[in-house]
């Protein structure tokens, strides 16, 4: 009852906000400044009396409208969340393109003109933050170990996509009865080009919510976002070749060759801020409040450079955040880090929720030109190219792979494929030379909403259904930690024996080169020569230090815990009450002393922290805390107690109350 | 002489390795070997790849311990056949597209066997806390004395959780005797080692090598 009162009142609310907005642009300006000036001149004429109170809107209106609509956005957001079973049931993309088809309604309603979604808008400002989220927080191991699959599927998936589309529309369009006799081969490829790519924050949006393995994650995810350079590509080249009319040989020959320039430059332009960006972030010990500003500032230089140079800002920016991180996080405090990973995350999420009220906004607005045939089979054809793309080309892939794809991953990789808010601000940059452009659009649109409705909404329970694979409740474990890196030596020395170059091979050189040159260069103080298992010890201490301190108190010994007496067959002392109190505060200074980086794994949009952390300790927890403390008791015991010094290469932290350590 | 090595260890060999293979192999062996039909481990020693590796020792030891010949054996030997070669590789063979769960299981036993024997050194079925910080030291081993102090911390922390994993609760005066085979299938399950512990045995050519 409370909540449903809740929904009533939020519904109201943004029906008050939706109207509100198009009648406030419309208001007139009640008084300016500028009036006011030249009142001063005439005042011998009329005196009116001082204006205690005035209006201005004119002078608000821009910043205004932008922050209403953000309210809007976000309120729509936490409503969802309030309706119990919705969210549970509807992804999240889908409600928002709903109402942004209500508010788009409403606006028309009233008579006003509502905003269509602007491209040079969603370019520069929408879509940075979510690749630049995902950029900084993609799980490279996955990532580099299906690299070769990943590329396979974004350059010739989209290609294949946009060829089959293009060519099979072009063909429908010959046919007499459909009456569009005028598309040209160009025009259809073109649009063939812009429908054919997989969209990131779609893919982002739908792929949060189902948990899948993580293999077909990254393998959907990293597709969507390295085919940004083919679309860059096609889209340029067919314009191009649309407006000129015909095409020869070597204007495919230069579309391939701007096909890696585009790659690999802007690879590289995201690459140098990334390196920029880790080596200012080295000196920056001292001004700790402005780092998140280098790293966040640095992306979006990267990003605008390569769209300067018409290459892809997309894989600028991943570029700049995965060369950047490694180092960057060596090297700030964990405020900062946790302040980047914060506004990353709120921005994308604003972002997001952004794009696709706009879309349900664009729709409503947008010049629509209907043609039954042609709508019907680019969806058709859509679905279809996709899923002979992914078995196709899994076929192929499946000859190199070790780990092979299941038909089950292929369907959901097939699936997953959809469309989104790039392909939309694609089809409107067309200029409207093209007589086609409001049928493109009209298509584009429908494909979207399809895939965004239609498989979106049908994923999970597909997913449930076909009883995929889900992503592991990894919890770190040290023996995992230990052997990953023990199998990582192994298996380059295996290669070794064999006289194989293989895979380890280049993986343990460029670690080595990473840690002999770059890492000097770019990290900070004495860290750079810490390895990863140590590292990794200390944030597992480091979390459950944090988790003690929360709990507020050492916990007692209990009795039926496996401690270190288990393990070592060492008599340990009973310990005297003032022994006892002397370990607290060695301890405490001791954990103290360990670096305050918490680097949790989480790359999902909802979830910032592992949810241990976020939620109230649990007896359980609290047990398992009791056991590791006593545990670490036990270590101290056997270490002399005038432990004072601190380690070497330990960085001086600084904490809230003052303390320096 | 590829054909009697496939004869007798036909049961080893699945799809994945083939007579082209066993026959780049064989030519690694003889260039290893300085064209002898047996390997020492100083053969092995001087790989220059191998130098840098922080468990180098333990790889080598593995390709001289009986245990890894699949006969039962046990103890250490000075010096092995192009047959042994093989039977110790073959545990880095990639698993089958078309296998059931019971061939993937046994595959991962194997395979963790191979890396239980690894840590294993006196032979006496289970890692103590000797052995096991044994381990960390040495993958720890080129970050000097900070590495060996933390070292002991992490194989505490490591053997601590097996303890805590496999035998869920124990009596003070208990002793916790050192990770059996069983605890380590355990600890290790979700490694997915059957996908992770393999050398692509594909286009290997080793006249590309220097050495």
């Amino acid at each position: 009852s409370g909540s449903f009162l809740l929904v009533y009142l939020y519904i109201f609310l943004v029906v008050f906000v939706g109207i509100g907005l198009p009648i406030e642009a419309s208001a007139p300006a009640y008084q300016s400044h500028g009036t006011e000036g030249s009142h001063l001149t005439n005042i011998t004429n009329t005196k009116k009396a001082f204006p205690v109170l005035a209006v201005n809107y004119e002078h608000v209106r821009k910043p205004f409208e932008i922050a209403l609509w953000i309210l809007l956005a976000l309120l729509m957001k936490l409503g969802f969340h309030l309706i119990p079973r919705l969210s549970a049931v509807v992804p999240e993309s889908c409600l928002l393109i709903v109402v942004g088809l209500l508010v788009g309604g409403l606006i028309k309603v009233i008579g006003e003109e509502p905003p269509v979604l602007d491209s040079q808008l969603f370019f520069l400002c929408l879509l940075p933050p979510i690749i630049l989220d995902a950029g900084y927080f993609l799980p490279i191991r996955p990532f580099t170990e299906n690299v070769g699959t990943i590329l396979v599927f974004a350059v010739i998936g989209t290609l294949w996509n946009a060829f089959f589309m293009g060519g099979l529309l072009y063909a429908l369009c010959q046919i007499e009865s459909v009456g569009l006799s005028g598309v040209d081969l160009l025009a259809c490829l073109l649009f063939g080009s812009i429908v054919s790519a997989v969209d990131p924050v779609a893919v982002l949006a739908v792929f949060e919510e189902i948990h899948i393995n993580e293999l077909v994650h990254i393998l959907v995810f990293g597709e969507s976002l390295l085919n940004d350079a083919v679309t860059v590509v096609l889209y340029n080249l067919f314009e191009e070749f649309s407006k000129v009319g015909t095409v020869t040989v070597l204007d495919v020959f230069l579309g391939v060759v701007c096909f890696f320039v585009v790659s690999l430059g802007g690879v590289l332009v995201g690459a140098i801020y990334g390196f920029l960006a880790a080596f200012t972030s080295r000196f920056t010990s001292h001004t700790r409040v402005i780092e998140p500003l280098f790293v966040f500032l640095y992306s979006y230089m990267a990003y605008l450079s390569s769209e300067m140079f018409h290459l892809s800002g997309i894989m600028a920016l991943i570029a700049c955040g995965v060369v950047m991180r490694p180092y960057v996080e060596a090297n700030i405090s964990h405020k900062s880090y946790t302040t980047i990973k914060y506004f990353l995350k709120m921005w994308s999420s604003v972002s997001e929720t952004l794009i696709f009220i706009f879309l349900g906004v664009s729709t409503v607005a947008g010049p629509h030109a209907w043609n039954w045939t042609f709508v019907i089979t680019t969806v058709i054809l859509c679905l279809v190219s996709r899923v002979l793309g992914v078995i196709g080309l899994t076929f192929i892939i499946n000859k190199f792979r070790i780990v092979k794809l299941t038909k089950k991953d292929q369907f959901i990789v097939a699936y997953g494929g959809l469309r989104g808010a790039i392909a939309f601000s694609l089809g409107y940059l067309l200029s409207n030379s093209h007589q086609m452009r409001n049928l493109f659009l009209t298509a584009i649109i429908t494909v979207i909403f399809f895939t965004v409705f239609v498989q979106g909404m049908t994923i999970r329970p597909l997913v449930e259904l076909l009883a995929v694979k889900k992503k592991k409740e990894s919890k770190p474990s040290i023996n995992e930690e230990i052997h990953t890196e023990f199998l990582d030596h192994l298996l380059t020395g295996v290669e070794g024996v064999c006289g194989h170059y293989g895979h380890y091979h280049w993986k343990e050189k460029l670690n080595r080169f990473n840690k002999t040159y770059v890492k000097r260069w770019l990290i900070a103080g004495e860290n750079f020569k810490e390895p990863e298992l140590i590292a990794f010890y200390r944030k597992m201490e480091l979390k459950q230090a944090i988790m003690m301190v929360e709990s507020g108190q050492l916990p007692s010994v209990l009795p039926s815990t496996i401690s270190m007496q288990n393990i070592q067959p060492r008599a340990i002392p009973r310990v005297s009450k003032k022994r006892e109190e002397e370990i607290r505060r060695i301890l405490r200074a001791n954990l103290q002393n360990n670096k305050q980086k918490m680097r949790s794994r989480s790359y999902s949009r909802h979830t910032l922290f592992d949810a241990d952390e976020e939620d109230n300790v649990s007896e359980v927890r609290l047990r398992k805390t009791k056991m590791e403390m006593e545990r670490r008791m036990s270590h101290y015991l056997t270490v002399p107690a005038n432990r004072e010094s601190p380690r070497p290469g330990v960085r001086r932290v600084r904490f809230e109350s003052g303390l320096s350590v | 002489m590829y054909l009697s090595v496939l004869d007798s260890r036909q049961s080893l060999f699945c799809s994945s390795v083939s007579f082209e293979q066993i026959g780049i192999l064989h030519k690694r062996f003889k260039q290893l070997s300085h064209n002898e039909d047996t390997l020492r481990r100083d053969d092995l020693n001087t790989i220059p790849d191998l130098s840098c590796n922080p468990i180098r020792t333990q790889i080598i030891e593995a390709f001289f311990d009986k245990r890894n010949f699949h006969q039962n054996g046990e103890g250490t030997v000075q010096e092995i056949s192009f047959e042994e070669f093989l039977v110790v590789m073959s545990h880095f063979r990639p698993p089958a597209l078309d296998m059931t769960e019971e061939q993937r299981e046994i595959i991962r036993r194997e395979k963790l066997r191979f890396l239980f024997n690894m840590h294993d050194t006196d032979n006496d079925g289970t890692i103590t806390l000797e052995e096991y910080r044994h381990v960390v030291e040495e993958l720890l081993s080129r970050s000097g004395a900070l590495g060996k102090e933390t070292a002991k911390g992490i194989a505490d922390a490591a053997m601590l959780e097996v303890a805590s994993i496999s035998m869920g609760h124990m009596e003070p005066d208990e002793f916790y005797e050192g990770i059996t085979f069983e605890h380590f299938l355990k600890i290790l399950k979700d490694i997915e080692i059957e996908t992770r512990m393999n050398i692509r045995f594909l286009n290997m050519d080793t006249t590309n090598l220097c050495k």
